[in-house]
């Protein structure tokens, strides 16, 4: 270990190292971000699921998005995996299907950062046990 | 040829296994509850497991310090979802690797269940016990890894330090401690910042910083899980109290039965001398500091100063008359500033966040969180931090989830030897420091032990006088001899000798010995008595009148007697009396000779009719 000479010094060890705690701290506030789940059950991850998420992952980090990535199980539309949810804070969840990770950054930058619609929108036609009156 | 899922698993995952970037943090607790509990076999499991899928730069296990949630420990806590795992195995660390990182899929049989709604809770935010919850002093326990001081620094650890020694003077860093309202929680609750203060000014060649680490309230483990859990903030802590009051060497005084926390508390300090935040001229600043270690042998005594003084310059742990003050005269007759592990824990977030963030905190005259550790009959045993005001019903019925077995709750004993016990007319009493002394306990270090309709009150004083006699050091005669007599009047109380007059007995010997001992811990063990009297006067008097414990508790005034019309006369209780004091013929109702009986409760175990009756 090399030692750390003066306080700048620490500040950019600081920063190298702070996005490898970024996915416990964003934990700590999952409310205040934009929460994106990746279907990750057979048939998605046999499409590709896991390219995607390792694709949101590094562009989030990459660019700093406040967004966090989890994974989910089956959620049925099987007919059109990668599926991902999205959900920002305030708004219902979304559900894209056939993301590729080309999509999955159009995603990123157009609709979470912008916050302009996209296609390919599957709707959703379900309403979980919680809800059902 | 047949490929089988798990190779194809394995293959995709390669093929996507570009930059690597943690998509999951499994975060295992490495604090001494949950290892005795298996969990550094658990974290070789999920290892292991996460090899055998080809997921290491997916998801990365790390061992932290504790959660607080003891009482469901082992605790596996995956992020970012806030997966709380409880109770976990060794055998369960497959299922959570291949349903839950690969597929996504929680493992519904290990996540806690809500004992009210008894549905499965998901997401740890929700969960009763952390919602109340404010954590500073544990910001980073079950967070971060306790031995990687990376980990620390990213979380702005040792940044605090570098600013007060590259921007500010001593005294303008102590103006930021006064403001803040700290005080010390180590049960005194002296303002940290005029402790500072005192020791800042006084002149010597040489002034030493002592963490005191020495804690020994039965039940309470609050600055083991810190040292356990984050240790640098104590080190940091230390070096910025070090700066302040112009001392260069810090020693932590710590027990020696707490072998995890020093072995952490060792490899910390390693690590910040290696990175030079320890050591000589740190960060450019011109200012040294470091640290070393003194074991104690585990007497309470030695958590009062200056007989921790006394212990760490290698005499007896005898405590000294008061002033000096160890702030002018203390370790090796230099200027010492003792302060106890989370008050040193609260300091670096005060000077990252501010004095008025710490003291916007808390209520009018104690300021920020305290960690208290709940322990007796409560369904959460555990770690918490709450805000100073928080009532004693928040904490053992939303937290603590209620006594156990749905009994009723009859007290709580909070300061430990040195405090009382709070009874129902309490529970919505504001905790600080002030409030508690007014109920007639204290806030002590921070155990809390909850108490049950099935405790005896007499005996629970009791059982605080036996440990306080057992730690006087016995230099002074109120300690050494009033606190035994004590003890041997509860004991006559609780064998059903006692008379009406030992309970102002008791409470003038108490008056005496508060007024005249020499040091914290004689003028404070009579505590348990004189609170248990003040509120359980009924229960007392009932020992020394009717020689009857209303709990149930005291063996000694037990009353066995045999209900006729269930006794079916098997003699199965006859053969089980080891005095003879059971007679009667086959098949006839038998009786005790309460003369003969020595309560030992033999034949209540042995009846199969119910027909032995207890009083």
């Amino acid at each position: 270990m090399n030692k750390i000479k003066s306080l700048d010094d620490l500040r950019k060890m600081k920063q190298n190292l702070e996005h490898e705690m970024n996915i416990r701290e964003k934990s700590n506030e999952p409310e205040s971000l934009v929460q994106i789940r990746v279907a990750m059950a057979t048939c998605g991850i046999a499409s590709g699921a896991r390219t995607v998420m390792n694709t949101l992952v590094e562009k989030i980090e990459k660019d700093k998005i406040p967004a966090v990535v989890t994974q989910g199980g089956c959620m049925g539309y099987c007919y059109a995996e990668p599926t991902i949810e999205v959900k920002v804070p305030g708004k219902d969840p979304v559900v894209f299907g056939n993301v590729d990770s080309q999509r999955a950054i159009d995603i990123l930058v157009k609709y979470v950062v912008n916050g302009e619609l996209l296609e390919g929108i599957i709707p959703t036609n379900y309403q979980t046990i919680n809800e059902k009156k | 040829m047949r490929v089988s899922f798990l190779q194809i698993i394995k293959q995709l995952t390669r093929k996507s296994r570009i930059m690597a970037q943690f998509k999951m943090h499994l975060l295992v607790c490495g604090g001494t509850g949950c290892r005795a509990s298996q969990s550094e076999i658990i974290v070789e499991n999920l290892k292991s497991e996460i090899k055998n899928l080809g997921l290491e730069n997916d998801a990365q296990v790390v061992i932290t310090g504790c959660f607080g949630f003891c009482e469901k420990g082992p605790i596996v806590k995956i992020v970012p979802d806030n997966t709380f795992y409880t109770q976990v195995k060794p055998e369960d660390c497959a299922e959570i690797v291949r349903e839950h990182i690969l597929k996504g899929r929680k493992v519904k049989r290990l996540l806690y269940e809500d004992p009210e709604t008894q549905k499965h809770i998901e997401d740890s935010k929700h969960m009763n016990f952390y919602q109340k919850q404010i954590r500073i002093a544990l910001r980073n326990c079950g967070f971060i890894d306790p031995e990687n001081i990376d980990e620390y620094i990213a979380r702005d650890g040792y940044a605090a330090l570098g600013n007060i020694i590259t921007g500010m003077s001593p005294q303008e860093a102590i103006d930021i401690m006064k403001k803040s309202g700290l005080r010390g929680r180590g049960g005194g609750g002296f303002p940290t910042g005029i402790k500072w203060e005192i020791a800042s000014k006084s002149k010597a060649d040489q002034k030493y910083v002592v963490c005191n680490a020495d804690e020994g309230d039965p039940g309470a483990f609050m600055d083991r899980s810190i040292l356990e859990g984050d240790p640098h903030s104590v080190i940091e802590a230390m070096a910025i109290c070090g700066y302040c009051i112009g001392a260069t060497k810090g020693i932590v005084y710590i027990r020696a039965e707490y072998p995890l926390a020093i072995k952490r508390l060792k490899i910390a300090a390693r690590q910040s001398r290696a990175y030079g935040l320890l050591g000589q001229d740190i960060l450019g600043s011109g200012f040294s500091f470091d640290i070393e270690l003194r074991y104690g042998a585990g007497a309470f005594v030695c958590g009062e100063e200056t007989a921790l003084i006394k212990s760490m310059e290698g005499l007896r742990g005898e405590p000294t008359v008061k002033p000096p003050f160890p702030a002018e005269k203390g370790y090796l007759g230099k200027p010492t500033n003792v302060n106890n592990v989370e008050t040193f824990a609260n300091v670096p977030a005060i000077f990252l966040k501010g004095a008025d963030w710490f003291s916007s905190i808390g209520t009018a005259k104690s300021k920020g969180t305290k960690v208290f550790a709940l322990a007796g009959k409560i369904n959460n045993v555990g770690l918490i931090e709450v805000p100073m005001g928080i009532t004693l019903r928040e904490v053992i019925f939303e937290i603590g989830g209620g006594i156990k077995d749905g009994k009723k709750f009859k007290a709580v004993q909070t300061g430990g030897p040195s405090g009382g016990c709070l009874t129902e007319k309490h529970l919505d009493t504001p905790i600080d420091f002030d409030n508690l002394i007014a109920a007639g306990s204290m806030m002590g270090s921070g155990g809390m032990i909850v108490m049950d309709e099935d405790d005896c009150m007499v005996s629970v004083a009791k059982f605080y006088l036996e440990f306080t006699v057992e730690e006087s050091c016995g230099k002074c005669a109120p300690c050494r001899i009033g606190n035994k007599r004590l003890h041997e009047i509860l004991e006559k109380i609780c064998s059903g000798k006692g008379v009406e007059a030992d309970i102002d007995y008791l409470k003038n010997l108490s008056r005496v010995i508060k007024d005249t001992a020499l040091c914290g811990l004689g003028q404070t063990s009579p505590n348990p008595v004189l609170s248990t009297i003040e509120h359980f006067h009924d229960e007392y008097l009932a020992h020394v009148k009717e020689r009857i414990c209303p709990a149930g508790s005291c063996k000694a005034l037990k009353l066995y007697t045999i209900l006729p019309d269930k006794c079916t006369g098997c003699t199965a209780c006859v053969r089980a009396c080891p005095v003879d004091a059971i007679t009667g013929e086959k098949r006839q109702a038998h009786v005790i000779d309460v003369n003969k009986c020595i309560r030992c409760g033999a034949c209540y175990e042995k009846c199969k009719f119910t027909a032995i009756h207890v009083q």
